[in-house]
């Protein structure tokens, strides 16, 4: 049976460079997606000295939406080459500019959600006929807590995450049908550029341990995960705080 | 941020970045240098040398991409945060192992540069800096460079060794060792005393690929200097050769209590580690990772020491005294009774290419000691034996020498610091190490 190729769409960020190292050493192909050329070439000979698999890498844009059509057929021929084993998915890209940003500027919040969620959805919809068409595959998508409640903090990428979420239920009914998984992930604090240097983080997961239990979950099939698991707890008690009470809180 | 040294004697707060692109790393060296800057492996150095109390770190363990690999010579360009670990799990099982290496394979390459580590095979293998081809270095002004021993010599002497003064250390290219297997033949044999103990040294330095000495640094009169000296070959493809073993590791959980490692408890280690090698000596064939780094076994083995933390001390004295350099500072521990777990002899072959490299032909003795009422005394009495016979103490596992004696130490400190005036005159690259020994010298001195 050929190896199977993981796509990682967003490859420069923290979780998904662990992400792409962590699928290489089990024997996985991989193609890192991204903007950053320099880096993820730098990424890719890291990927492919240490565990001697085909590593590619392919420009990825997520707000430049009409480039995405093109940019699936070649991430499909290039999985071909490798030696045509199943094409999975690894989705770990967004933008998040702090909400003060955003308030000063309108022009961010249609950005974000562009590339949090627009982006997202445009290619992943045009990724969704080619992985029913293999019949077998994994899905997973770096989803967020933010998504969980909107936050005063953080609520123009949270209702972007949140929308993302939604998009992710309907998708997996549809490729469940097709023997697909699809998993969303809701990364609680992991140390990574975004949180690096935020005060008042507790108990956060390396982007090691993260990636480890993201393959873990597309394995089983997992369908939604919070990690570290006990986030889900936190998140809970979240999102069952009566609105009311909640829209005074400054969480 | 707070950092320590792995002696956990140092402590630093900083402020800290951690570039997670190389080109991130270089602006960030050029922004941020208000009250010095200073890169910061895994902190395996012992002493305060990866500190820069109240002024900026460069944190490298995010820069840790290894470049391009040549597998018919072995050439590897890697990212300075790239660990011994990282090289042995990529290059074990195609047959290439570290050119050298210290004792822990959580050491980065950049910090393997910064102090010109040696292993157990110095006498033929040389230190580490003698194995880079070239390395990619941000200056304190930002501007990223190469240099080689062909292109900015100076500037490359100052790096190898030079604890992290000359800038950050982007990338290395150096050169793996080939060999035939990922396993070692042992052969452990007694040694009863410190005369014995010099002499089989002597003659494994002449005939064995690795060889390293573990002394009782309790024993005492007749039996002073006894211990267990062990000479290694990697082994032959496929003779004898061991399953490499799972990377399980144990680790310490928590500091343990000041009492737990006492004079009694030390001596019996002491005593069943000298007793557990039989008395006819004994040939075994080890993983690789079993022979380089017994103690990675247990993570955080220097939680033992407990809070307060321990020091290592480590000098070299030439040939011409080393016995009795070592005889003196033997019985200056053992009158000391100040608790020294096993203690490290080895030989080293000779000068390495940086200013402030470590290495000289002569003997090297490395021991903790459990931070204690006194011990400071016992560390510059054996600073003081050391520099008597010629020798020089190891600014990587240092927390307590004082700038004279460094500066008689390291003859080459004038020329170390004339390459720092020309390319750091503002003093941007600075540590706590740096400030304690007046590395840089005073404003305005020449050497």
């Amino acid at each position: 049976m050929s190896a199977a190729t993981w796509l990682v769409l967003g490859a420069s960020s923290s979780i998904a460079r662990a992400f792409a190292l962590e699928a290489a050493g089990e024997g996985a192909n991989v193609l890192l997606a991204g903007r950053d050329r320099d880096d993820l070439d730098r990424s890719a000979a890291d990927i492919g000295i240490r565990h001697n698999v085909a590593v590619r890498v392919v420009d990825f844009d997520a707000e430049a939406v009409d480039s995405h059509d093109a940019f699936v057929t070649h991430c499909a021929g290039l999985a071909a080459e490798f030696g045509g084993g199943p094409l999975n998915v690894f989705l770990a890209f967004g933008l998040m500019p702090d909400q003060a940003t955003i308030d000063r500027d309108p022009d961010q919040a249609q950005r974000t959600i562009q590339a949090t969620y627009a982006g997202a959805v445009s290619v992943l919809h045009r990724l969704a006929p080619r992985m029913e068409a293999q019949g077998k595959g994994h899905v997973v998508v770096l989803g967020s807590v933010a998504g969980d409640r909107g936050r005063i903090k953080n609520y123009v990428y949270g209702s972007a995450k949140a929308g993302l979420h939604a998009y992710l239920q309907g998708l997996r009914a549809r490729l469940f049908r097709a023997g697909v998984t699809v998993t969303t992930v809701k990364p609680g604090f992991i140390d990574t550029t975004m949180t690096w240097g935020m005060p008042g983080l507790f108990l956060v997961a390396s982007p090691r341990d993260c990636a480890r239990a993201c393959l873990r979950y597309a394995a089983k099939g997992a369908e939604v995960r919070y990690f570290p698991a006990f986030w889900w707890i936190i998140m809970t008690i979240i999102r069952n705080i009566p609105e009311p009470i909640f829209k005074r809180l400054s969480i | 941020m707070t950092l320590t040294g792995w002696g956990r004697t140092s402590r630093a707060e900083v402020a800290a970045c951690r570039p997670e692109r190389a080109p991130a790393a270089v602006r960030m060296m050029g922004t941020r240098h208000d009250n010095g800057i200073l890169a910061y492996g895994k902190g395996r150095s012992y002493g305060d040398a990866p500190l820069n109390g109240g002024g900026h770190t460069l944190l490298t363990e995010r820069l840790n991409r290894m470049v391009s690999f040549d597998p018919s010579d072995g050439t590897l360009v890697c990212e300075a945060g790239v660990t011994f670990d990282d090289l042995l799990d990529a290059f074990l099982a195609r047959g290439f192992l570290p050119p050298t290496s210290p004792g822990t394979a959580f050491a980065t390459i950049g910090g393997a540069v910064a102090n010109d580590i040696h292993g157990k095979n110095h006498d033929r293998a040389g230190s580490f800096g003698d194995h880079v081809l070239w390395l990619d270095l941000i200056l304190p002004s930002g501007e990223l460079v190469r240099v080689s021993p062909e292109e900015r010599p100076e500037l490359f002497a100052a790096t190898i060794g030079g604890i992290g003064l000359t800038g950050v250390i982007l990338n290395v290219c150096f050169r793996l060792r080939k060999v035939a297997s990922a396993s070692v033949v042992v052969r452990e044999r007694r040694m009863p005393d410190l005369d014995a103990f010099m002499a089989g040294l002597a003659e494994a330095r002449e005939t064995a690929g690795y060889s390293v000495g573990w002394i009782d640094g309790m024993a005492r009169g007749g039996e002073l200097g006894r211990g267990i000296l062990e000479t290694a070959e990697t082994a032959d493809a496929g003779a004898g050769a061991v399953p490499a073993g799972a990377k399980k590791a144990r680790a310490v959980p928590v500091d343990l209590p000041g009492f737990v490692l006492n004079p009694l408890s030390i001596n019996l280690f002491n005593q069943a580690y000298y007793r557990r090698v039989p008395a006819e000596g004994r040939t075994r064939t080890l993983p690789v990772r079993q022979f380089f780094y017994p103690l990675d076994a247990i993570h955080h083995w220097n939680r033992i020491y407990g809070k307060r933390g321990f020091y290592q001390f480590q000098s070299v004295i030439p040939d011409a005294g080393a016995a009795q350099g070592m005889r003196r500072m033997l019985e200056a521990i053992s009158d000391a009774r100040a608790g020294s777990f096993l203690a490290v002899l080895k030989t080293l072959g000779g000068e390495g290419r940086g200013h402030l490299s470590f290495p000289m032909r002569g003997y090297t003795l490395a021991l903790d000691f459990p931070r204690r009422d006194g011990v400071e005394d016992l560390l510059a009495r054996l600073a003081a034996i050391s520099l008597d016979q010629g020798g020089r103490v190891y600014l990587a596992k240092d927390a307590v020498l004082d700038a004279a004696s460094f500066n008689r130490m390291y003859p080459k400190l004038g020329e170390f610091r004339a390459v720092l005036d020309s390319i750091d005159p503002e003093r941007r690259m600075q540590s706590d190490m740096a400030r304690r020994l007046n590395i840089r010298g005073h404003e305005g001195d020449r050497a």
